[in-house]
């Protein structure tokens, strides 16, 4: 038998691979990559009556974003849509801490349990993961509004006489996206401290570190992979959530996710809404390069 | 002085945290299961056990054919994103080091990366655009590509154990490459791909947001549907209605996990 050279078997081996990963590829390259590119272009054009989009080049959506016209044509500063913009970034940067407070010591503990414990509190926390969003943000709703749990607990134990209105607030948004996000942060915290050497912390213990430090010292840095995963799943999908501002806030309370829902339904400006989601999906990238930098830069030092 | 033992496992503050995370998981999933099965109308104060919204729910026309609609969509989002999941996984896994390998892996992993109403609204531009108007095909579409790195992401990690040597083995003993695939590594990724399909199936039922803005009408699957009644306010067949859907994302999700499980 003749072997083929070198060359042709890689060349062959390529094309092969090509085969088996175009169809995958195709499918999400026609329906969401190019979709993607055509709402790129969408953000530049002008909105028509019928709720599409009419052929002069503009980027009056992006102008919209930061300015407001006036009848004589002036532009004026408008903090509106930089302002929900902003409480998007806030509410995500809020969200990601607390879930690394609560995920760190909650992952440490599933760490130190023996085999069977283990086991079933990965399930514990991954059944929420598997479970419906929109019944999950729902559920906050019967905990907090007025008749809700909550308040009945208060008024039964006497701490208030009115209920107490938590509902269409920021802070009912946030308990809704730290709810949807937790196990995204708990999994892979718990999947690098699984794999930690514990004697490193029975040594810093020998050594008479406190108990704060070990946890600053040894236990914070040992977890910093899984944290680092963690982060990304957890910051992006809040970044544009919309079920939790449009449940839990009411619709009082834009997030930049629900702003873009709004403008393809009730406003029907589909070039401004196609400019926001331009902006969103520039600030997932730029959060995603971020953190490649990082974590090369970590590699480099070690 | 001498200090005191030091035990990993009795770390009370870790201990508390998670005791209450726990709570803060699932006490709202455990208050409206009890709210479904409350008598009580105004679903505020538990009055008695009774299965009348439950009754009222399957009673509902519009409710069972988002239901029907979901699961349509589910079948056959599923084995279509997972028979196109199989071979991306060999291509990945077995066939390293071709040109484009990483823009291949960013590609796969954009439904995953790109938040969800981004993508919503480009799928609805682009359906509008191309002028596709065929109903349910439109939201199987959509889910089929969502739910391929879904399926892809357990077919791979078991690629990933499986040792290469038996296929190579197989490969010096004259096997042709379709015969070892059908033959060796078919069967032995077959749990993996039992699980990224039920995660397919899930992902798919559970689907609200990208459903809600590309779906026609008439195409309303159960998810949206239930939004509908949720706009409405509080109501026990709501409370019921979700809780069916509660009931099985769980149990796929159970399906999914005994199916890995026995692998290992």
């Amino acid at each position: 038998m003749m072997l083929a050279p070198a060359q042709n078997l890689s060349q062959r081996q390529r094309r092969r691979a090509l085969a088996l990963v175009a169809p995958a590829l195709l499918m999400i390259g026609v329906f969401m990559l190019v979709p993607m590119g055509i709402a790129m272009v969408y953000s530049f054009l002008t909105p028509d009556s019928f709720g599409g989009v009419a052929p002069p080049v503009t980027v009056e959506s992006y102008i919209r974003f930061f300015f407001d016209r006036d009848l004589d044509d002036t532009l004026r500063f408008d903090p509106t849509y930089l302002q929900i913009f902003w409480r998007s970034i806030f509410q995500a940067v809020l969200t990601t801490l607390a879930c690394i407070v609560i995920a760190v010591p909650f992952a440490w503990y599933m760490a130190t349990r023996g085999e069977t414990t283990r086991k079933i509190l990965v399930l514990l926390v991954s059944i929420p993961f598997w479970t419906n969003m929109l019944v999950r943000t729902y559920c906050w709703v019967l905990l907090l509004r007025d008749e809700g749990l909550i308040n009945m607990g208060l008024q039964a134990v006497g701490i208030t006489q009115q209920p107490i209105t938590f509902l269409y607030s920021d802070a009912a948004i946030l308990i809704g996206l730290i709810y949807a996000s937790l196990p995204f942060m708990i999994l892979p915290v718990y999947g690098t401290l699984e794999k930690v050497d514990f004697r490193v912390v029975e040594a810093a213990f020998d050594l008479y570190a406190s108990r704060i430090s070990i946890l600053r010292k040894v236990i914070f840095p040992l977890a910093m992979p899984g944290i680092a995963a963690g982060t990304l799943l957890v910051f992006i999908p809040t970044l544009g959530a919309f079920l939790q501002p449009d449940i839990l806030g009411g619709g009082k309370k834009l997030m930049i996710g629900s702003l873009i829902q709004q403008q393809f339904t009730s406003s029907r400006d589909w070039a401004f809404g196609s400019a926001l989601a331009v902006i969103l999906m520039a600030a997932v990238l730029a959060s995603l390069i971020w953190a490649a930098l990082k974590r090369e830069r970590m590699e480099q030092l070690g | 002085m001498i200090r005191k033992g030091f035990s990993l496992k009795s770390v009370p503050e870790s201990a508390f945290v998670t005791l209450l995370a726990m709570i803060f998981l699932y006490l709202p999933l455990i208050v409206l299961v009890v709210y479904a099965f409350n008598q009580n109308r105004v679903s505020t104060i538990w009055t008695g056990f009774s299965t009348i919204w439950f009754e009222r729910v399957f009673a509902d026309d519009n409710l069972r054919r988002a239901a029907w609609n979901s699961l349509i969509v589910a079948l056959v989002a599923t084995p279509v994103s997972t028979l196109l999941a199989i071979p991306a996984a060999m291509g990945f896994e077995r066939e390293l080091r071709f040109r484009g390998k990483a823009a291949g892996e960013a590609l796969v992993a954009l439904p995953l990366v790109a938040p969800e109403i981004v993508t919503a609204i480009a799928t609805l531009i682009f359906f509008r655009l191309i002028g596709l108007q065929a109903g349910l095909l439109n939201v199987i579409i959509a889910h089929i590509v969502f739910c391929i790195p879904f399926a892809l992401l357990p077919i791979r990690a078991q690629l990933r154990v499986i040792p290469r040597d038996i296929e190579d083995a197989a490969f010096d003993l004259y096997g042709t490459r379709w015969g070892i695939f059908r033959k060796i590594t078919l069967p032995l990724l077959m749990p993996a791909i039992a699980a990224g399909a039920s995660l397919a199936f899930v992902v798919s039922l559970d689907d609200f947001l990208i459903t809600f803005m590309v779906a026609p009408a008439g195409a309303t699957t159960l998810p949206v549907y239930l939004y509908g009644m949720l706009r409405v306010g509080v109501t026990p067949e709501a409370n019921a209605a979700a809780t069916l859907l509660l009931v099985v994302s769980i149990a796929v999700v159970a399906l999914s996990m005994a199916l890995t499980s026995r692998r290992t």
